[in-house]
């Protein structure tokens, strides 16, 4: 283990458990489908009801993504996002917000290519609290998981119901901020998993570790936010809100209705993250 | 780790036990993947040192692919050229018509030592689906293979007999089109269904030991030519020639030949329009080492980091990658990687085909192209073996519609 230097994300998993809620992590793709569009949802996030961000950084082959998810990638580079263009985006962000934690997710080529050291530092600056890299498995971590830790980032580690207990310890080694159930074997966006299967897979891990579980995988709607909500101690949706955006386009362009549709699902969404534990108590 | 160090003098020690082909390799992929991939070296590691399976392995490529292929004197080509002795090494006569069977029978027989029950592919050109699909027929599996919209209109006859011989040919759409956006959905397709599905991987690249494994079944190429020629001419080659997409004809030739530090190693990327454009598939020659598909490897990719796109004229070379171990040979300078654009093919397919009576793939072309150039330059005395990996009867509506002829 590396030192642990507190983040945001620490900070508000703490806050949340003391209120005895689970947390509702949001994932957008930076520049999608534009740089100014895409500020303007970031923006917004929190008031709508997120307590965590992911930020997709855009990749062209993100090959555990379904296709939802790959095309809000393809629009965000269509319109000329970069890995420079969404550190600037999360500058921008944290002029208004200096409390919502936010995490990078994405591949690891682009962070590769625009150098680890430049990257964690201009990443740091910016106010990144995390990282989540699908295709750098504990096998890897010298590439950017101990780096990152070092550098006071949190590295947010996937597991997965193939991640079986022998595997589970050096999963969660080196994780911190939170730890990601993907709750299918498959890719994100298609289908959502059995609420007993998650339950049992939350026991399953938190016998391994201290850190909070979020849970994702093909959640689209509050009450599956609320049913996970339940037992988890955070939700993740992704692919449906991509998904309200490409829905809210015109053409392939920005409509007046673009924002605003993605709030307003987020604050369903929220409703649903909120109410979850006092509905599971009654 | 007690492991030995590799020892300094050998090229034929990699990769570690990583992974890893000095800067190169490794095991990029996402977390579902990661014990399914540990489980599969294993069983890897245990049927390379199990007699039975080199036993069935061998008993199908001597009765069912029609090995040893042999290895031709290139008279006609020789005398034409004036210069080195120019031997082939007769892949394209394998069942199925280029070397990817070699590889496909040893994946499909680790499938199933580990009790899969389906098997997925990607493949671009087609002769890889055709070695997939054929030898799933053979031992009654089911078989889906992903192949990119693009390469399914170019590449009809081979759509046609991945259909024939039982498999699903799922064209996708996602990104370019082509091999790579094919390799992606053959990936979530795995991702999705690790518990019953292998995924035959049919070039020298991907995740550890991928690239060592198809290393290992393709090596037979080297091996044999190797024999043949020690005895056809007493000796071993000057240069041996071969075309690279992945890499896996080429990795299975040179392997066996690495250590012999007189013998010269051309590996010949897809330069397309030329170097120059934006339009080639020469990932070493143009480009530099990012991590794509599972591994790190030289890749043609924008300043952001994003894959660009790969042209050739061969939709078996336009891969925007490279296999792991030849971007570590040629940072080593063991091999020596050469452009040839889809012009220097189309003529070299058009003279090897008149000069020797074979009709090359286009992959096999390139390679022959720069055969065309390096011969000359040699003495009479000296010897090239070059890879002729495939036939080119798939090829001969793309060759035709690039000459301007209607069928």
């Amino acid at each position: 283990m590396t030192a642990h230097h507190r983040t945001r994300i620490d900070d508000r998993f703490a806050a949340l458990a003391a209120e005895g809620r689970a947390a509702l992590v949001t994932f957008i793709t930076a520049g999608d489908p534009d740089h100014g569009t895409s500020l303007a949802i970031l923006k917004g996030l929190p008031a709508a009801g997120a307590d965590v961000i992911e930020l997709g950084m855009p990749f062209t082959d993100p090959m555990a993504d379904g296709p939802a998810i790959q095309a809000s990638s393809l629009r965000a580079l269509a319109a000329g996002q970069t890995l420079k263009k969404t550190l600037d985006l999360v500058r921008e962000f944290r002029v208004s917000d200096n409390a919502t934690p936010l995490v990078l997710m994405g591949y690891y080529n682009p962070i590769y290519s625009y150098g680890v050291e430049r990257f964690l530092t201009d990443a740091r600056t910016a106010g990144v609290d995390g990282l989540i890299v699908v295709d750098l498995p504990p096998e890897e971590d010298g590439e950017l998981c101990l780096p990152a830790l070092q550098a006071g980032l949190n590295f947010i580690r996937l597991a997965t119901p193939t991640t079986d207990e022998k595997r589970l310890p050096a999963v969660l080694n080196n994780t911190s901020g939170f730890v990601y159930y993907v709750s299918i074997t498959g890719i994100t966006g298609t289908r959502a998993a059995e609420a007993a299967s998650i339950r049992q897979a939350l026991e399953r891990i938190r016998a391994h570790t201290r850190l909070p579980i979020a849970v994702g995988f093909g959640v689209k709607t509050a009450a599956q936010a609320a049913a996970i909500a339940a037992h988890a101690d955070a939700v993740v949706v992704g692919s449906a809100l991509v998904e309200a955006i490409r829905a809210s386009l015109d053409g392939s362009v920005a409509s007046a209705r673009t924002v605003g549709e993605v709030h307003g699902l987020v604050r369903s969404l929220a409703q649903g993250v909120r109410g979850a534990r006092a509905a599971a108590a009654e | 780790m007690n492991k030995t160090a590799p020892i300094a003098n050998t090229f034929r020690s990699g990769p570690d036990e990583r992974g890893h082909f000095g800067n190169h390799g490794g095991r990029f992929v996402a977390e579902t993947l990661m014990p399914l991939i540990l489980s599969l070296e294993q069983a890897y590691n245990a049927a390379k040192v199990d007699p039975a399976f080199h036993a069935e392995l061998d008993g199908l490529h001597k009765t069912y692919s029609g090995r040893p292929s042999p290895l031709y004197f290139a008279e006609r080509m020789t005398e034409h050229l004036g210069g080195a002795k120019i031997y082939f090494k007769r892949e394209e006569l394998n069942h199925t018509g280029s070397h990817k069977i070699n590889n496909c029978l040893g994946q499909v027989l680790l499938a199933r030592r580990m009790g899969k029950t389906r098997i997925i592919a990607e493949t671009g050109a087609g002769q890889h689906g055709v070695a997939v699909a054929t030898v799933c027929a053979r031992f009654g599996l089911p078989c889906v293979i992903y192949m990119g919209e693009t390469d399914v209109a170019r590449q009809k006859p081979n759509v046609f007999r991945m259909k024939l011989l039982g498999a699903e040919v799922r064209p996708v759409t996602s990104g370019s089109r082509t091999l790579k956006d094919a390799m992606n959905e053959a990936l979530r397709d795995w991702v999705s269904n690790v518990e019953d599905t292998f995924y035959i991987i049919g070039t020298a690249a991907g995740p550890h030991p991928y690239p060592a494994m198809v290393r290992d079944f393709q090596a037979i190429i080297g091996e044999e030519a190797r024999a043949q020629i020690l005895e056809a001419e007493g000796r071993l080659p000057d240069a041996l020639v071969a075309a690279v997409g992945g890499g896996s004809n080429a990795i299975g030739l040179f392997y066996p030949f690495l250590d012999e530090r007189d013998v010269a190693i051309y590996g010949v990327e897809a330069a397309g329009r030329g170097l120059g454009t934006d339009e080639h598939a020469a990932s070493i020659s143009g480009g530099r080492p990012g991590v794509l598909h599972g591994n790190r490897t030289y890749l043609l990719q924008d300043e952001d980091g994003q894959i660009k796109e790969a042209h050739s004229i061969s939709a078996g070379l336009d891969y925007p990658g490279i296999g792991p171990e030849h971007s570590w040979l040629n940072d080593v300078g063991r091999v020596k990687y050469v452009p040839i654009t889809d012009r220097e093919a189309l003529a070299a397919f058009q003279s090897v085909t008149r000069l020797e009576g074979i009709i090359p793939a286009l992959e096999s072309a390139h390679a022959l192209a720069y055969v065309e150039k390096l011969a000359p330059t040699m003495g009479s005395d000296r010897i090239i073996i070059a890879n002729f990996s495939g036939r080119g009867d798939k090829d001969v509506f793309a060759v035709a519609d690039h000459l301007g002829v209607e069928m």
